[in-house]
């Protein structure tokens, strides 16, 4: 028995926001009431929240574990670390690992190895297609058996669209979604930043925005067509989020998540050809983060998500064409939101909606909120502490990200998985970092 | 001396003087260079490393040359040669070529940002980039130059005050991207000419050169009343990927014929960094004209390497080099 004292209490999902105390029972949220209402306890173990913003536990739809086949960048366990202390109960791993996930045996394992280690509930994501290779269905039924919550070829686009729709119909069965990163690659071939101005200074290939845009759209007219569920994976245009607003104004089922770094970084981040500023979809202008701002301001887009996507110092510190795609972002993504929070990009409200019931309703998942009966995933944050993001405090096996140096506010202090705390004052109970 | 490393990168960010002084001391080399003895012990005991993982002829040939009248020793590095092959990294290859005590690292790679990235990395090794990838070929703008302000005076011209046209495959090139820099520095007109699928639009709107760019896509347009036209090597290897439909479609519609440069000023020059396709991008009766400069672009190139390499060794302390050309020859 668990209560949480004093905190000022904000659950989005059942628009609450005032201090309560919060009662955690068998792992579930047992109650919520004023301050000192279960005063009377015995027994129980106090977080007290004093100062602090309670809110339930994070969710991010959008990682990438690397387990199994790609260890030395990132494992299961070293990933729930990083989404601990970030704030995050669960997390959507990508299916993009060697072997791919496209078998149950590989989505237990990954559950397995998750449990064990018992700091984040992962749900891993399937791949559509065996082998990511777009050619043959991925067997779906088995995956969404296994544990798989949404499907996913993220990294490796469906380029067929015949098989594209095949695998919505077959997932509308499952009532699962299908998560997409949009890019038709012919456009986009050998590119590694945006197609712009700067690219063309610095003479590097650049990505143009409509392969991306070509694909939102081919997918939002599938989606119509099967009336399945699509998600757009981190859309980083003005344009694709006008596309999105108009098919959610159609009734299309559609959701569309951003990451933090989309919002608050432009493409500028690229002049010294800092690797650690390469990602897939590139970093774009500043008005096109000032219309992604706008789109998750207004709802059209659900859910952020990190796209953490750890990779090695050596695959980073080469050329910036042969450098890998991708950064981390599991430990940055709370205080990059609370920046735009500050900033009066966001409401608190929607910032923490963002990354708890809104991105829960995407792929339908019991989480992200704190009602009663609920699973006791919840998160305490120090809304002024200020720190830097170093090596030091990075739980992931890999450091590739932009916003090392860049003074930072707002952390977990204390974070409850089902009930079980298992961070406080930003450390791990029973255990190092 | 006072160790100071001075990297050439980019024309990019360098001040109008710097580039001025640059092609004024490139200048005073030509002088060394019509001597009998052409050496001249300015860099003696200095060592310069050609990193070239790109095929080269005239660039590595020439900053060779240069580091040798200089009386510095130079030594080639050329992927083929190097541990590249064996699977090391570029970093790795030029930390150990630093461990050598090289004064400077003269690099020529096909990626962009190569140049940069090493001299990042690098902490007591010059960086000089000798072409990466699309994004600049410094040395290429800085002999152009010098080519252009010895034309010229013989015309009681400057190098400022001119129009030049650079024509062809401009979404590829290092050498366009260097010019362009440099000719806006000096407040040139610079005119784009080239077919859209080539001349993307964003070369309209370059931070810093807005006013001194326009586009062209008919070279008739184009290099009407210019000084100065620029051919530019069409890349064939790019034609698998749709920016051209034909060879002969492209030659017929910007390749430079003698005909057509009658649009352009009495007077004009044509310009070539080679190596050319003659009859797609330039036709032979040009470059065999006397307008056609590219054999001088050649001999001012080991000048101008000269001033290059002169600069990147001894970093600040040297302002003037007509003291040091006009010392004993080896």
């Amino acid at each position: 028995m668990t209560v949480v004292r004093n905190g000022r209490v904000v659950d989005p999902s059942q628009g609450l926001d005032g201090e309560r105390d919060i009662l955690v029972r068998d792992g579930k949220v047992a109650a919520i009431d004023r301050p000192g209402s279960f005063a009377s306890l015995r027994d129980e173990e106090t977080i007290d929240a004093t100062g602090m913003l309670v809110t339930p536990g994070f969710i991010d739809l959008h990682v990438h574990l690397r387990e199994p086949g790609f260890e030395w960048k990132e494992t299961v366990a070293t990933g729930s670390d990083a989404a601990a202390l970030g704030g995050f109960t669960t997390i959507c791993c990508m299916a993009n690992t060697n072997p791919v996930n496209d078998c149950a045996e590989i989505t237990r394992c990954i559950i397995d190895h998750a449990r064990a280690h018992g700091r984040a509930h992962v749900l891993p994501i399937g791949s559509i297609s065996k082998k990511l290779e777009g050619k043959e269905m991925s067997p779906l039924s088995e995956l969404a058996r296994a544990g798989c919550v949404a499907f996913s070829d993220d990294g490796e686009p469906v380029k067929d669209a015949g098989l594209m729709r095949r695998a919505l119909e077959w997932a509308s069965m499952l009532g699962l979604t299908l998560s997409c990163h949009e890019e038709d690659k012919s456009l986009s071939c050998g590119g590694c930043m945006n197609e712009s101005a700067l690219s063309t200074k610095l003479g590097l290939k650049g990505m143009p925005k409509v392969a991306e845009e070509v694909m939102i759209a081919r997918d939002i007219e599938l989606a119509r067509t099967t009336g399945a569920r699509v998600h757009i994976c981190h859309v980083s245009s003005g344009r694709g989020v006008e596309l999105i607003r108009r098919a959610k104004n159609d009734g299309i089922q559609i959701s569309a998540e951003v990451t933090p770094h989309h919002l608050m970084l432009t493409e500028d981040a690229v002049t010294e050809y800092d690797t650690n500023a390469k990602m897939s979809p590139p970093l774009r202008e500043a008005f096109e983060v000032e219309a992604l701002r706008r789109g998750l301001a207004d709802g059209t887009i659900d859910a952020v998500a990190s796209d953490h996507a750890p990779h090695e110092l050596d695959s980073k510190r080469v050329e910036f064409s042969r450098a890998t795609f991708g950064i981390i972002g599991l430990q940055t993504s709370l205080p990059i939101l609370l920046e735009l929070e500050r900033t009066g990009v966001l409401s608190l409200s929607r910032a923490i909606e963002s990354i708890t019931s809104g991105p829960a309703k995407v792929f339908g998942l019991q989480a992200g909120s704190l009602r009663i009966g609920q699973c006791a995933d919840l998160v305490v944050l120090d809304m002024g502490k200020q720190w830097q993001f170093s090596r030091e405090h990075c739980c992931s096996k890999s450091f590739n990200t932009p916003f090392a140096d860049r003074l930072l506010q707002g952390k977990a202090s204390s974070v409850l998985l089902a009930g079980k705390t298992i961070v406080r004052e930003e450390r791990f109970v029973n255990g190092e970092a | 001396m006072g160790n100071a490393v001075r990297h050439l990168l980019s024309i990019e960010g360098l001040t109008k003087q710097h580039l001025l002084r640059l092609v004024n001391n490139g200048r005073e080399f030509v002088e060394v260079l019509q001597r009998d003895l052409k050496k001249v012990p300015t860099l003696r005991g200095k060592t310069v490393i050609n990193l070239f993982l790109e095929p080269s002829t005239r660039t590595r040939t020439s900053f060779e040359i240069a580091a040798k009248r200089l009386s510095a020793d130079a030594v080639n590095v050329s992927e083929g040669g190097s541990s590249i092959v064996k699977g090391e990294t570029l970093l790795d290859t030029a930390l150990t070529l630093q461990a050598m005590a090289p004064d400077i690292l003269v690099v020529r790679h096909k990626e962009s940002g190569a140049a940069h990235f090493l001299a990042r990395h690098l902490r007591t090794t010059a960086v000089v980039n000798a072409g990466d990838g699309m994004h600049e070929h410094p040395t290429q703008a800085l002999l152009d130059l010098l080519t252009l302000q010895q034309h010229f005076a013989a015309h009681n011209r400057s190098l400022e005050g001119l129009r030049i046209a650079i024509v062809g495959d401009i979404r590829h090139s290092r050498v366009a991207r260097s010019n362009m820099w440099a000719h806006a520095l000096l407040g040139n007109e610079v005119r784009l000419v080239g077919p859209r699928t080539l001349l993307p639009e964003y070369f309209a709107s370059l931070p810093g050169l807005r006013g001194n760019i326009s586009l062209f896509h008919s070279l008739q347009e184009g290099i009407r009343d210019v000084d100065v036209v620029m051919c530019l090597r069409l890349q064939l290897e790019r034609q698998s990927e749709f920016f051209i439909p034909s060879l002969e479609e492209y030659s017929r519609e910007f390749g430079v014929t003698r005909t057509l440069l009658d649009a352009c000023a009495p007077k004009a020059v044509v310009l070539h960094p080679g190596p050319a396709n003659r009859g797609i991008e330039v036709s032979s009766e040009v470059l065999d004209s006397p307008r056609a400069l590219m054999q001088q672009q050649v001999t001012f190139g080991v000048a101008i390497r000269m001033a290059v390499l002169l600069d990147a060794a001894l970093g600040g302390e040297v302002e003037e080099s007509h003291q040091i050309a006009g010392g004993h020859a080896a």
